[in-house]
């Protein structure tokens, strides 16, 4: 294993940072059930990271933890080398953890754009009443987020529903635009929750093509879960494997398809 | 071979226009010196990016194109090297145009959508040196045809997105070419001025490739003085200014696209508007709301079918006012639009009418400004023509080709139709050859096709007249052009009379729900077809009478959907019938085809031609079943996907049999 505080050079020459999060120990109950069960687990700097298993492993509970939406029972959660102390999911966000969600979650009446620009929430300044006469700095403030919010909407190609109402949208442009808006929050780690799910092949290799172009431009760190194993081992760097609330394997893709155990939960045996 | 021709010459004199205008400019270049003299802060282009229309004036357009031009000098690029320039229409990609004519090196537009293989059949037949790239997915393409080109040295990309990982060995960003130009401006100024000043009306401006229908591209050459002698009669003709929007979204491969957007937009010094990609093209369009347009018919034809559709959904009192006032458009408007008199309360309802449909509907197609609007490429059906007239949009149609640098006929104000192509075009002649091939001499013809002696000499003969290929006849008294079918494709049946599948396929096609086809008949008893429904007017059709489909394949059988197209097909048969001398065409029996024709099949040109050799051996079985007597054919058929892969469709064609009509004794010039 390499060292926590080490960078290291992945084969395809992408630079991996040291570890920006780590997961200590997590124990997650919903009243009789352990929905995590002692996890622990890094993620590097500038890394692709997936989380994967079968229906009911605890994928999403462990992507809830990490944006602050669940406050585990047991463990720590270690953000940028420090102990991070149980928090409301928006302090989460403003310290850069942005999320998608896995039953999209945007604005339906609002437009493509609207959704975007409130990613940019975090990064606004102005109180309501500037923002409500829109002068001075609020205005400045406005033109700065809407220039962030059209580079990502140029990077996603969403140009020509910029400012279709998100309702009026098929799911996979939905999709996207969470994606975009998500991004549009500048996030140091980016969690994605199935950002394939229900897509059909060609909108998943548009996805992929999407998720790993993020990584590869803004240097963003991503975790996703994803379901789709061909998605998961070509663009994940390292997988955590779950099953039943634990953690069952964690390495390379490669490491984790040649891990018994996983392909025990994968392929089905009795469990004891 | 090419048919003796008759000595007899068409219109105008001999001597074709081979002086130069005395100390006007003689090249591309010269010409942007001058606008960025005489239009300095006048816009030169536009684009549309991350939500906003950034522009450029004259003066800033030279800075730009000088600055690369000077990149290209460090870079090592020579005179006569060959630069293929790939991607969608974007400002800097008619910059670096522009750019390799200062360093004298020739610019090679290719089809941006092209697959690799056809990328590089036109790099290595140029042996092109550079190439200035749009974006990962292009770089990406000619990475993987690198190996196979000897001469390739350097790539140029705009877009730097995914790009961060390549070796950037052969591989370099656009503006900071630029900065490498601007860096070493003192090294290279002398070069660049030399350079330009070596360039004059006989020196190449671009080559282009044409889409080919039959065998492999030809890279067509023309000269400054193509460009710049057409630029000029054509925007003289039209009263084209300097206060003109166009917007360039057609591909950059194409002359057309040249001509418009480099030719006329530096001769006259009107602006060029480049969309914020191609899914934008429409509101991009309603936002530059351009005064000069053109669009191959498909285009307006799309169009159209999307008025129409909407306005099924319209409230009863909307779709009352529509049908109302279109109906009177359509009955005075064209007339108006032709300055005829107009009795004063037609005249007063054709205003009101503007005032409730006509403006509204003319905003939401981008077409409020349009004073001068061209078709051509393709046949357009009457109906769609006279639609957009109606509502006083100046749409003409033109006849041109590449090796013409375009035009050749054009419609002139006032004498509008839509089944001419117009009268020649400044300084253009014509004669019609005794088999109707269409020959044509003019400013504007071609140097050569690019080490290819012997196309050249079959196409242009040793006093300039040039082999159009497509057969026509001009109408004696009113000297406009015709054009009936490609010269190769008419042919004749078995008993004789003539075969002219083109007029009959465009026929058909004028249907809303046609949008492909195909006619056999060639040395054959009767005429044939295959059919292509087009997805959008059909599907929507499928949707309002509850009708399922899960595909193109499942609709295209449907019974209703064959009934449909079986009266299309008898409709069309009337209509040849009326026609003595091509009565032979009407079509006997018909498929609906499985599949959509595409050019990424090989079927169709990048500019959506029919490829009627490779259609007919690829559907060899079909055919023969239209020939034979089942009632159904079954039929497997390769086919390629967006990404490149290859896959195959099976299906089982019901072949119908069409009423056939006797010829109703009119001579018809139709």
């Amino acid at each position: 294993m390499k060292d926590q505080a080490d960078s290291y050079v992945t084969d395809d020459g992408r630079t991996i940072g040291p570890v920006v999060m780590e997961m200590k120990n997590i124990t997650l109950r919903f009243g009789g059930v352990e929905a995590i069960k002692d996890i622990s687990f890094d993620i590097r700097e500038g890394e692709i990271r997936a989380i994967i298993g079968p229906n009911g492993a605890g994928k999403s509970s462990m992507l809830n933890v990490i944006s602050g939406f669940y406050v585990p029972q047991e463990g720590e959660v270690w953000y940028k080398g420090a102990k991070r102390p149980p928090m409301k999911p928006f302090q989460v966000a403003q310290q850069g953890i942005a999320r998608t969600f896995q039953n999209i979650a945007l604005f339906e009446g609002m437009s493509v754009l609207d959704n975007v620009m409130t990613g940019r929430l975090t990064h606004m300044e102005s109180g309501l009443l500037g923002q409500s006469i829109w002068k001075g700095k609020a205005e400045a403030e406005e033109i700065a987020n809407r220039e962030v919010a059209e580079k990502i909407i140029d990077f996603l190609e969403i140009q020509a529903i910029r400012k279709t109402p998100v309702a009026r949208l098929p799911y996979g442009l939905k999709k996207r635009v969470e994606l975009a808006r998500a991004l549009a929050a500048e996030p140091t780690i980016l969690l994605l929750d199935e950002p394939m799910a229900g897509m059909n092949v060609e909108e998943k290799e548009d996805m992929s093509r999407f998720v790993l172009d993020v990584n590869d431009e803004f240097g963003t760190t991503i975790a996703l879960i994803e379901h789709d194993m061909g998605v998961v081992m070509d663009l994940s760097d390292r997988v955590v494997v779950m099953d039943y609330g634990r953690k069952i394997g964690d390495g390379t893709p490669d490491e984790v398809r040649n891990n018994q155990e996983v392909i025990d939960a994968y392929l089905g045996v009795a469990h004891d | 071979m090419r048919p003796d021709l008759p000595k007899k010459a068409g219109t105008g004199g001999k001597t074709l226009a081979q002086s130069s205008p005395a100390g006007g400019p003689q090249s591309v270049p010269a010409l942007l010196h001058r606008n960025a003299q005489k239009f300095a802060n006048a816009p030169a282009y536009r684009e549309k990016e991350y939500g906003i229309w950034q522009s450029w004036t004259w003066s800033q357009t030279r800075d730009e194109v000088e600055a690369l031009a000077l990149g290209l000098l460090e870079m090592g690029v020579n005179e006569g090297d060959f630069i293929a320039i790939i991607g969608r229409n974007r400002p800097y990609l008619y910059w670096a145009m522009v750019s390799a004519q200062m360093v004298g090196a020739v610019p090679v537009p290719l089809y941006q959508d092209a697959n690799a293989e056809e990328m590089a059949y036109v790099m290595n037949h140029c042996g092109a040196r550079f190439a200035v790239v749009g974006d990962q997915e292009q770089v990406d393409k000619i990475i993987e045809v690198q190996a196979g080109l000897p001469d390739f040295e350097q790539m140029i990309y705009l877009d730097p997105r995914g790009l961060r990982k390549y070796d950037h060995s052969a591989l370099t960003q656009y503006e900071n070419v630029q900065e490498l130009g601007r860096q070493h401006r003192e090294k290279h100024e002398a070069a660049l001025k030399a350079r330009q000043d070596k360039l004059d009306y006989d020196s190449t401006g671009v080559m282009l490739y044409t889409s080919g229908t039959t065998g492999k591209p030809k890279g067509v050459v023309l000269s400054n003085r193509n460009v710049i002698e057409t630029a000029k009669s054509s925007s003289e003709f039209d009263g084209l200014r300097q206060t003109d929007d166009i917007l360039a979204y057609l591909p950059m491969a194409w002359v057309g696209d040249f001509i418009f957007s480099v030719g006329q937009a530096m001769w006259t010094g009107f602006c060029t508007n480049c969309p914020e990609s191609a899914d934008t093209m429409h509101v991009d369009l309603r936002e530059i709301g351009p005064t000069y347009y053109f669009a191959p018919p498909r285009v307006f034809e799309t169009q159209l079918t999307n008025v129409m559709i909407r306005m099924e959904d319209a409230s009863r009192f909307k779709k009352w006012l529509f049908d109302h006032f279109m109906a009177h458009a359509r009955k005075v408007g064209p007339a108006l639009l032709d300055g005829k008199t107009v009795s004063f309360g037609d005249r007063l309802k054709y205003k009101l009418g503007e005032l409730f449909v006509y403006g509204p509907l003319k905003n939401t197609l981008g077409f409020s400004r349009v004073r001068v609007g061209y078709t051509a490429g393709e046949a357009i059906g009457p109906e769609i023509f006279d639609f957009y007239r109606s509502l006083g949009i100046n749409l003409k149609q033109l006849y041109g080709q590449t090796e013409a640098t375009v035009f050749i006929t054009a419609q002139p104000d006032g004498e509008v139709r839509s089944d001419t192509v117009g009268v020649t075009c400044p300084g253009v002649e014509l004669k019609i050859a005794d088999n109707g091939e269409v020959f044509y001499r003019s400013p504007g013809v071609f140097v050569e096709y690019y080490k290819n002696p012997e196309s050249t000499a079959d196409t242009k003969d040793a006093e300039g007249w040039v082999a159009t290929g497509d057969a026509g006849f001009i109408e004696e008294d009113t000297g406009h052009l015709r054009i009936i079918d490609r010269a190769k494709d008419v042919g004749q049946m078995a008993d004789g009379s003539l075969f002219a599948p083109k007029y009959v396929e465009n026929k058909l096609k004028f249907f809303p729900n046609i949008l492909e086809a195909v006619v056999f008949g060639n040395k054959r008893e009767e005429c044939t077809a295959f059919i292509n429904i087009d997805l959008t007017a059909v599907g929507n059709w499928a949707e309002r009478n509850n009708i399922g489909y899960a595909s193109y394949q499942e609709l295209a059988r449907h019974p209703q959907v064959m009934d449909t197209i079986q009266s299309h097909v008898e409709e069309v048969n009337a209509s040849v019938a009326g026609d003595e001398m091509l009565s032979g065409c009407q079509i006997h029996r018909f498929v609906v085809l499985h599949k959509e024709l595409d050019a990424d099949d090989g079927e169709l040109t990048r500019t959506r031609k029919v490829r009627r050799r490779i259609i007919e051996e690829k559907y060899d079985d079909i055919i023969a079943a239209l020939y034979g007597d089942d009632k159904t054919v079954s039929t497997e058929t390769e086919v390629t996907y967006e990404d490149g892969r290859k896959g195959s469709i099976k299906a089982t064609l019901e072949v119908r049999d069409a009423k056939v009509f006797p010829v109703t004794k009119r001579m018809a010039a139709e």
